[in-house]
């Protein structure tokens, strides 16, 4: 259990945190989202020890960060953003260090060694000085270290930040098949990985939580959750089409964009699918359509909705 | 204790790892030789001791120590690893002890590695090694009061170059404060107490002391007061940096 009350930090003037308070249970995958300054770092930085709030407490296990950081420092398993490393290292050497300065002695050490090195795909690389790795082999280096102790608490500040598709794809198959009773925190702006594998997201703006829900939630809050969007023929102007649809009871409105070949309806209630009406009057006209999808909703509409409603 | 060792590990092995250790104890070598034979004339002395080897100690680790320390915090802060570093169970103090024990370490190894001018002087007459030990013990203690300096100041900057520069001058005013040139300008308006004061915190009037020979209890307390002071002043410097 991390527990978060009434954390602020303060850089002279600037105030990064203002009066964060949220609690993580064991089983969550957290993704922590936010615009850039919006002290998602700052607030991870003061979690695993290596900054001091300036006010507000956080407890990791029952262990406050600020009276027994060692402690607690032993719950937590850290990336920090672009995973610095000790660049001269091997990533043998490396994650060796980080295992003794773990505390992990003798076969366990060779073991944990032997589990991350395998989960990482880092085999081939073992031997090879850090500075000479691609990024995505540097990244995939600290998650190890993050990794190599098997810490209650992972924070992964930006974990697949400046990744390709497959290493992204790697890193979060990871992340989900850590084991349950974990509690993982994420960094992120990238909205689709919060679908991917967090079980809860905080949007964080100007230092403050501004939503605080399952992914799902988040997507329903969006105006295009459950909004039909509907193909016509390449000849087909949809605009034409417009009114006949505007016309139907559960739709609220309907856009279409001049010259284009597509419509988007949107509905009167959120919850409600419109995909029955709207496919049974497609049928009954016999209209020129070629496809209907329907939304789940879009996370960076939401998450600018709120990020900046906070701002103004 | 764990902490401690680990870091001085990784650290040690870090200098052997880039060229900079190599480079340190070949120039260390060489110009303590140059020191020794030409500009200390121990051959023309005709006396069998290291005496001119040892007086150059102060002034050939003004520009080289600072050297070894300049990185040891500058390049952790500059490169983001300090995060890592100090996320891990381990203490601050411990870190910094870490770090300066690594490289109080491999100061005191270039040091072992002029024993072939020791050998010489065995080789050519009758010197009286236990003066001779007793002067190693002491400037390796010297050595360990620059490197606390210098860890100082590398927790200061994130700049090494500034670190470097910071360092030279602290150690130099370490290293003045026992010359005449400097108790003169003291003397004519201070009391005696203070001028005394000011040349005993001298690294000068200290090794001094133990090159002849004598290894003074109060000599070791200095230097380990001075060591662990400036440890400490590093620890508060690392803590101050990070609100930042």
């Amino acid at each position: 259990m991390i527990e978060i009350r009434h954390l602020v930090k303060r850089f002279g003037n600037l105030l990064a945190v203002n009066d964060l308070s949220f609690s993580v249970a064991p089983g969550e995958v957290l993704g922590f989202l936010g615009p850039n300054g919006a002290g998602k770092s700052t607030t991870m930085k003061i979690l695993t020890g290596f900054l001091r709030p300036s006010a507000g407490r956080v407890s990791i296990f029952g262990f406050d960060i600020e009276q027994d950081t060692i402690a607690a420092q032993r719950q937590l398993g850290y990336l920090p953003e672009g995973a610095p490393c000790y660049e001269e290292m091997t990533p043998r050497t490396f994650l060796q260090f980080v295992a003794a300065a773990r505390g992990l002695k003798g076969e366990h050490a060779k073991a944990r060694f032997q589990q991350v090195v395998e989960t990482m795909s880092l085999q081939t690389v073992l031997d090879q000085r850090i500075e000479t790795l691609s990024k995505g082999f540097k990244r995939r280096v600290g998650l190890a270290q993050a990794i190599i102790h098997d810490p209650r608490v992972l924070i992964l500040d930006e974990p697949t930040d400046g990744l390709d598709p497959n290493q992204k794809h790697q890193v979060r198959e990871m992340i989900r098949g850590l084991a349950k009773d974990k509690i993982v925190i994420i960094s992120t702006h990238i909205l689709e990985e919060v679908t991917a594998v967090c079980t809860r997201a905080i949007i964080i703006a100007r230092g403050q939580v501004v939503a605080d829900c399952e992914p799902q939630a988040l997507e329903q809050q969006s105006k295009y959750h459950n909004a039909l969007t509907l193909v016509f023929e390449e000849s087909v102007a949809a605009q034409d089409y417009q009114n006949l649809f505007a016309e139907l009871e559960p739709v609220a409105s309907v856009v279409a964009l001049e010259g284009d070949n597509q419509l988007t309806l949107f509905p009167r209630q959120k919850d409600q699918s419109m995909l029955l009406d709207v496919s049974q009057l497609v049928r009954d006209r016999k209209l020129p359509v070629t496809g209907i999808s329907q939304e789940k909703g879009r996370l960076d509409e939401v998450f600018r909705a709120v990020t900046q409603e906070q701002a103004s | 204790m764990n902490g401690i060792k680990v870091i001085a590990e990784r650290e040690l092995r870090s200098y052997f790892s880039t060229p900079l250790a190599y480079v340190f104890i070949l120039i260390f070598l060489v110009l303590s030789g140059v020191f020794t034979f030409y500009m200390g004339n121990l051959f023309e002395r005709a006396q069998a001791d290291l005496t001119p080897f040892f007086n150059f100690h102060p002034w050939l680790y003004l520009f080289l120590v600072p050297a070894i320390s300049m990185r040891l915090w500058s390049e952790e802060r500059k490169s983001g690893s300090i995060e890592l570093l100090l996320t891990l169970p381990i203490t601050r103090f411990q870190a910094v002890l870490g770090k300066f024990l690594a490289a109080w370490l491999f100061a005191g190894l270039a040091l072992f590695l002029t024993f072939p001018t020791w050998l010489t002087v065995n080789y050519l007459g009758d010197p009286d090694n236990g003066v001779i030990v007793a002067s190693y013990l002491g400037s390796w203690l010297m050595a360990g009061g620059f490197l606390a300096i210098g860890s100082c100041m590398s927790a200061a900057s994130k700049s090494q170059v500034i670190a470097f520069i910071l360092t030279g001058t602290v150690c130099l005013l370490f290293v003045l404060a026992g010359f005449p040139l400097v108790l003169n300008v003291f003397r004519d308006w201070l009391p005696m107490l203070v001028v005394d004061t000011v040349a005993s915190l001298s690294f000068m009037t200290h090794f001094g002391a133990i090159a002849k020979g004598v290894l003074g209890l109060q000599d070791l307390v200095y230097f380990f007061s001075v060591i662990l002071v400036w440890l400490i002043a590093t620890t508060v410097v690392v803590e101050m940096k990070q609100g930042q």
